[in-house]
């Protein structure tokens, strides 16, 4: 599989991205926010963590007007796969690829710690090497990561089964972590090819660093 | 001509920075105070002398970029 890993002004976790789809042994490139194109035999983009633009403005904003968004709005549009991660999910719901948005955490703090997450949704190109239920143990780290959608997008998002992550507790039961919807903290499009979540799935390789969890999410793209 | 927006989140969608100026302000004993609400200010320099022109502009500009109509409202005003 060849990964294609965007990097903005900002960016921070592009490396440990392309860190985590090397050790699944998968081949990655690095595209700058300037480019207008994409490589023609890309099996996944990621738009990776970090601070794009200094979050200036709302988180994302700034990024989601760069020239290699187009490209990567054109490539989800013909079904290409897209996955967010912390500032990309901010990033990909401003560019309104993802339904929802991503306010400022409820208590107003930088949260930066280990975190349970539950699978609502497994049936997807993302997830489908977890189960339903199951609890996962993902680093999280944000500002804003409180999601919301109004309750006609809620609905629409639960009958669609484009919930696909929730903070929890050991046992898989909802906390309040930052105040999202329903505790939410990823969801996915409608067509199920574009996947944005606040967790860090590329910080949890190795169990000797607190979990090893994530590979089994981010081998959910392997075919 | 200047043109002056203010962004702030919806009614209905919590505001969790008016919330703890609020609380701040109840510790201070300013006890008449029902809701806070915390957006922010965006003075724009325009080249341009029509007030109907710039009225558009400007209302392009808060759909596309200064606002994110999701989560937050936005009002404009022309001097």
């Amino acid at each position: 599989m060849k990964v294609a890993v965007l990097r903005f002004p900002g960016t921070n976790c592009e490396f440990d991205t392309q860190y985590a789809f090397e050790k699944l042994g998968h081949t990655t490139e690095l595209v700058w926010h300037e480019d207008k194109s994409l490589s023609n035999d890309i099996d996944l983009v990621v738009v990776p963590g970090g601070f794009s633009y200094g979050d200036y403005l709302r988180s994302g904003s700034i990024a989601r007007f760069s020239p290699i968004m187009k490209a990567v709005e054109s490539y989800a549009n013909s079904g290409g796969k897209v996955l967010g991660i912390c500032n990309g999910f901010q990033i990909l719901t401003e560019t309104g690829l993802l339904p929802g948005a991503l306010k400022r955490n409820n208590n107003l703090h930088f949260i930066s710690k280990h975190q349970n997450l539950c699978v609502i949704n497994s049936d997807n190109a993302f997830l489908n090497k977890c189960d339903n239920g199951e609890v996962l143990n993902v680093p999280i780290a944000h500002a804003d990561g409180n999601y919301y959608i109004d309750e006609d997008g809620f609905k629409e998002l639960e009958a669609n089964g484009q919930i696909l992550l929730r903070y929890c507790d050991e046992k898989g039961e909802p906390v309040v972590v930052n105040g999202s919807v329903t505790s939410i903290a990823g969801v996915c499009n409608k067509a199920k090819n574009v996947f944005g979540l606040m967790p860090h799935p590329e910080r949890a390789l190795e169990e000797i660093l607190g979990s090893e969890d994530g590979i089994k999410m981010l081998q959910g793209f392997e075919v | 001509m200047t043109a002056v927006v203010n962004v702030f989140l919806k009614e209905g969608v919590l505001d969790p920075q008016g919330k703890a100026a609020h609380h701040a302000l109840d510790s201070l004993n300013f006890k008449g105070v029902e809701d806070v609400r915390i957006g922010k200010q965006i003075v724009l320099k325009l080249n341009t002398q029509d007030k109907t022109e710039a009225e558009a502009e400007v209302k392009e500009m808060c759909e596309t970029l200064l606002a994110n109509t999701v989560i937050e409202d936005y009002t404009i005003e022309i001097n």
